[in-house]
């Protein structure tokens, strides 16, 4: 099935697929993992693909693999998401990110009079409420952040 | 329960249990809080108040309740005269003052900076007040003055009053309240509306209502805040509101004979002062409150009693 799909756009020799990331996200993924301008590499990006639960976004990156917290930030902006790794045409791990329990220093809290923005030697640091939908808390200020505003923040 | 050595940085981490044990504590500090009794077993320890902000109530009654304790305090409450003026991280600020005392009481501006200076001094941290944040300490001498008064908070129907949007206080309040079983009425104008956040984190959902007169009869606290005029645009539309949440004798002589009035102070006419007479004012006593909850709560903290 998703063999049939990322078709769609080019098969990769190397590199990462990050399949079944919500409709309409596929550039926010590209945003946090920096991937702008020449990287060296070619991307692909397929947005609004039928797949078996509705529509998707596909997202092919060339040479380059992916490190926990680029995980840990994928599954802040696209929840479902898969990241396939590609050795050689050929799918050698497939990897389901997950929110995790708690979220170090890859969010900035919105909250302007929060003390983790003010310049102290301090790591930006947050628990997770609720996943579905995405709730975390300031360890510090204990602002609750939701969705869209986490997207925003990432760091 | 161990209280030695533990920050006190947001009620959320206080049990049911360690709360009682305050209150406790708090209790057997009264006589020695009026004077009546002398007591010296904070001896040799330093308190450290750190006010980054001006308050009057706070910073007293903490130095009051070291004082009565036989201990002595060091600190400052205007910042400007100090090396954080020079632009000295709260952290550095922090870890130099841990090293002058035996337990830092910090009030500050900004949001969380409390937890921050419980991460960087070894010694307890209290939190006197940060930003918007938590007031833990508020929150006690609140809930330890309607213990005295009522035994349980099980079942009591506390009204909070006035704007409770911005005021820290009845947030942390709301809270803890709900955790104990209380039926709480949120009664404000719909500009400062309880936010959603922190309505949802209580217990129980809570009865918002606009019109004090629809419920005095059935409260048993009516826990009244400042309505600031600053967050209202137009004076008139402040005159207006301000007046509708006033407590005035008139209304209480609908209320139940036991019924209490609190309100954390400074009052700017929420309350007429024709009530202070009567016997449901507790104000001033809330505010002496203060003093035994945080003698209790130092002595807990440096692990005398």
């Amino acid at each position: 099935m998703d063999e049939e799909k990322t078709l769609k756009v080019q098969k990769i020799k190397n590199g990462i697929v990050i399949d079944h990331i919500p409709c309409g996200r596929a550039l926010k993924v590209l945003k946090i993992l920096n991937i702008e301008g020449d990287i060296g590499s070619s991307v692909s990006i397929a947005m609004h693909v039928r797949s078996r639960y509705g529509w998707k976004d596909i997202v092919k990156i060339e040479d380059r693999y992916l490190e926990e917290k680029e995980l840990d930030k994928i599954a802040l902006v696209a929840p479902t998401a898969t990241v396939n790794i590609i050795k050689n045409y050929e799918v050698v791990r497939k990897h389901k990110v997950q929110v995790p329990d708690k979220i170090v220093g890859i969010v900035r809290c919105t909250n302007p009079r929060c003390i983790t923005n003010q310049n102290e030697p301090l790591t930006p640091e947050f628990y997770v409420i609720s996943k579905e939908p995405l709730i975390i808390k300031c360890k510090y200020c204990e602002r609750d952040m939701e969705s869209e505003e986490i997207i925003e923040n990432i760091i | 329960m161990m209280f030695k050595g533990k920050d006190i940085v947001s009620i959320k981490e206080l049990s049911k249990k360690e709360i009682d044990r305050i209150f406790e504590v708090a209790e057997e500090m009264i006589p020695i809080a009026r004077g009546e009794k002398k007591s010296e077993i904070l001896r040799g320890y330093v308190l450290a108040t750190l006010f980054f902000e001006p308050s009057t109530r706070t910073r007293l009654s903490f130095e009051t309740a070291m004082h009565r304790l036989g201990g002595g305090v060091i600190g400052f409450s205007n910042p400007k005269a100090t090396s954080i003026s020079k632009g000295e991280t709260l952290a550095d600020t922090i870890r130099i003052i841990d090293l002058y005392s035996d337990v830092i009481v910090i009030r500050h501006p900004y949001e969380g900076s409390a937890r921050l200076a419980a991460e960087f001094a070894q010694h307890p941290v209290i939190n006197a007040g940060d930003g918007a944040g938590q007031h833990p300490t508020q929150t006690l001498l609140d809930l330890f003055t309607m213990t005295r008064e009522f035994g349980d908070i099980k079942g009591l129907n506390i009204a909070l009053i006035g704007d409770l949007k911005y005021g820290r206080t009845v947030h942390s309040l709301a809270y803890i309240l709900s955790e104990l079983g209380a039926n709480i009425y949120l009664v404000s104008p719909p500009l400062l509306r309880m936010p959603k956040h922190i309505i949802r984190e209580l217990k129980s959902r809570p009865v918002e209502v606009d019109n004090l007169d629809d419920i005095v009869e059935e409260v048993d606290v009516f826990y009244v805040t400042r309505i600031q005029k600053e967050r209202f645009p137009d004076p008139t539309e402040y005159r207006k509101v301000a007046g509708t949440y006033s407590i005035t004798e008139k209304l209480l002589s609908k209320a139940k004979k036991s019924a209490i009035v609190m309100h954390p102070l400074p009052r700017v006419g929420e309350i007429a002062t024709e009530v202070d007479k009567l016997p449901h004012a507790r104000y001033f006593q809330q505010a002496f409150n203060g003093v035994p909850v945080r003698m209790a709560l130092l002595s807990l903290v440096l692990g005398v009693v």
